[in-house]
């Protein structure tokens, strides 16, 4: 096995022992898109309406959940110590557990989706749009909370602050994932929308990593 | 103390030119704020409101160019290791976020008179809001650490990634004003300003300016002072 | 036969000078021993000599040249033991052992090496069971199988007998000896437990501590 492989079997083999924080993202994605409908009332096509932001907005904040714990498990038990100094760059592990972190986060949300749309009443054109956009989405939000993860690595109340340094990140990511899924609705062109989805990630894959391993080799010192 | 070397320079230096740059400041904001209040015309559209965008225009001016500065000190602060560059970015940081509200708040102040309406989903006003929660988020970061030097470390790092971001947040969000709202609104014409609302406006960017520098050095002379009470109180603690 | 050196060190803790002026130099096959009451800097000279920290003056070489210029050549040449262990309480004794002796070697430590390394430190027995179960002594034991897995020619242990009980001090003598001797290892260990370790050097470092005060109180008058 590739060290790189190692570091995301290990994160996955981690997640699924601990069990609980991925079906609590899942729970919590569904649990808040269903406060919205008794919040703003039945009405099907008001909730047609507003179902692409809604589920967009709800699955940023669900990413966020167990962002925390990304670096800090590994700080708190001296295990960042030793990825710092390993033979593995920084940077690559900083990529390996930000896929573990989205294969057990991102891509459960991406499941979940289809669900809430239907609840939300979403046309089929939408959904698929949907699916599509936070596939391409998802992973960009995994990738910018990584870096707010590592910066908070050791910080006094570390959850609150990752949500506002990620959160207004996260804009682009949102603006251009609903605006696929709203294109797709309306019958019109989807591909820009993709395409600029598309953009985000490759950018936030080259320059995520960099950023990341900074912070983290800041916060061993 | 070696690592103090450079900031006693800055001491000395500051403290020469502080008394000019405040002087400088004080007669831009006067001149300033007399052609702007006095002497230059009512819009013939907006009528006397139109006055609220000599303080509006320098504030989001400077809201924008105050990140630039971090993220320049910043990455000097990164590459470089300069421990000046560290103070400075973290100085600057409260100054932009105020100017930041500054110009959120004269921006809904105009919006009211203008647009029937305290607060407009305009792609402008969005993102200077996004701005000012990017001030915020570093303020806390750099403040969220026992060690101040990290804090600082980790600031220097965000403050790059937020400069980055912020022409791609800019971008989405005019993306996304035009998906919304189709051009009904607009907003004073950039092109073609008189000149006598021009000077007034040049003067105040520059009042501006010349504040922002004033207190920047006031807040880093501060922060060195600070540094000298913990070595101090340290030395002291270790007997 | 290499040589492990650092001169005129000094090394800043958040805002505080460490130590100060300090030289220090190992050779194959020898043991340095860092000693001094709490306080005096061992475990952060351990993370300067790891590369986890910048000294604030000085250089560190290895065979004459700068650690600084090549920090990756030197990370893979060293094992880092710090006061904690990298120990994950969700995977078992065997599972953080490949994982880190994986991470380290070029393709992953022989099985062979696990093996030894586990039967070093008398955790065969354990070797199946979730490092949650095990006691702090047991995960110190388990700390030091990675480091003895490992096939770098630097030790650099922080505490590492603390929580070891007698026989497991004397196996931990043991393996150092074999390092030193057979493999021509190096070890610099930081400890208050008086080791038998044949031909250690010791390092006091409370006067660098003093001549660091003296600076320090000399700046800030």
């Amino acid at each position: 096995m590739s060290r790189f492989t190692l570091i995301v079997a290990r994160d996955l083999r981690l997640a699924l022992r601990r069990g609980a924080d991925s079906t609590m993202v899942v729970t919590f994605f569904i649990l808040i898109a269903v406060l919205f409908p008794l919040g703003v009332g039945p009405d099907t096509a008001i909730l047609a309406r507003i179902s692409p932001g809604v589920i967009w907005v709800t699955a940023l904040l669900a990413s966020m959940l167990s962002l925390e714990r990304l670096f800090q498990a590994d700080f708190e038990d001296g295990s960042l110590d030793l990825l710092v100094l390993g033979s593995l760059p920084l940077e690559a592990v900083v990529l390996a557990k930000s896929l573990a972190h989205w294969l057990t986060t991102g891509m459960l949300l991406i499941v979940a989706a289809p669900v809430l749309a239907l609840l939300l009443n979403m046309s089929a054109e939408g959904l698929i749009a949907l699916v599509l956009a936070m596939l391409l989405g998802t992973p960009s939000l995994t990738l910018i909370g990584a870096v707010g993860a590592a910066l908070t690595v050791g910080a006094r109340r570390g959850g609150a602050l990752l949500s506002l340094l990620v959160l207004p990140l996260y804009v682009p990511v949102l603006i251009f994932g609903v605006g696929a899924v709203d294109a797709a609705i309306s019958g019109m062109a989807v591909r820009p929308h993709f395409l600029i989805l598309g953009a985000l990630l490759a950018g936030t894959l080259v320059l995520t990593p960099l950023a990341g391993a900074a912070a983290l080799r800041q916060a061993v010192q | 103390m070696h690592r103090f070397a450079n900031p006693n320079r800055f001491l000395r230096l500051t403290a020469r030119i502080l008394p000019w740059c405040a002087l400088a400041t004080a007669a831009a904001f006067i001149a300033g704020l007399y052609l702007a209040l006095g002497v230059s015309p009512p819009d013939y559209q907006q009528g006397e409101s139109v006055r609220i965008m000599y303080v509006h225009v320098p504030a989001a001016w400077m809201a924008l160019s105050v990140y630039s500065f971090m993220a320049a000190a910043s990455a000097v602060a990164l590459i470089w290791k300069h421990p000046l560059a560290d103070f400075a970015a973290k100085a600057a940081a409260p100054i932009g976020a105020g100017f930041t509200l500054i110009a959120l708040v004269t921006g809904a102040l105009w919006g009211q008179p203008s647009w029937g309406t305290w607060w407009v989903w305009d792609a402008r006003l969005t993102s200077v809001l996004v701005l000012f929660f990017l001030y915020l988020g570093y303020i806390a970061l750099v403040n969220a650490f026992d060690d101040p030097i990290r804090g600082a470390k980790a600031g220097a790092v965000l403050a790059l990634v937020g400069f980055v971001n912020i022409p791609i947040i800019k971008f989405s969000v005019d993306w996304w004003n035009t998906l919304h709202q189709p051009a009904s609104i607009t907003r004073i014409g950039a092109p073609a300003i008189h000149s006598s609302m021009l000077t007034p406006l040049v003067l105040m960017a520059l009042a501006f300016a010349g504040y922002f520098v004033c207190v920047l050095i006031l807040r880093v002379r501060n922060e060195i002072a600070g540094r000298k009470i913990r070595a101090l109180r340290l030395v002291q603690a270790q007997g | 036969m290499s040589t492990f050196a650092g001169h005129g060190l000094e090394c800043a803790r958040s805002e505080r000078i460490v130590f100060a002026g300090l030289d220090f130099a190992v050779e194959s096959g020898a043991v340095l021993i860092l000693t001094g009451p709490n306080g005096v800097g061992k475990s952060s000279l351990l993370r300067l000599m790891a590369g986890l920290l910048e000294p604030a003056a000085g250089r560190i070489t290895w065979d004459g040249a700068p650690m600084a210029d090549d920090p990756e050549a030197h990370g893979a040449r060293l094992d880092y033991l710090g006061h904690l262990d990298g120990v994950k309480g969700l995977l078992t004794v065997a599972e953080n052992l490949r994982f880190w002796t994986g991470l380290g070697g070029g393709r992953g430590a022989p099985d062979g090496a696990v093996k030894g390394a586990l039967e070093a430190t008398g955790l065969v027995r354990l070797a199946d069971l979730p490092c949650r179960f095990l006691s702090a002594g047991q995960r110190r034991r388990l700390a030091l199988a990675r480091v003895i897995a490992g096939t770098r020619p630097l030790w650099l242990l922080d505490e590492p007998t603390s929580g070891l009980d007698h026989d497991a001090v004397g196996a931990f003598e043991n393996a150092v000896g074999r390092h030193c001797r057979s493999r021509q290892g190096m070890a610099v260990i930081a400890t208050h437990t008086a080791l038998s370790l044949e031909g250690a050097r010791t390092l006091e470092l409370s006067p660098y501590a003093e001549k660091a005060r003296e600076q320090a109180a000399e700046a800030a008058r």
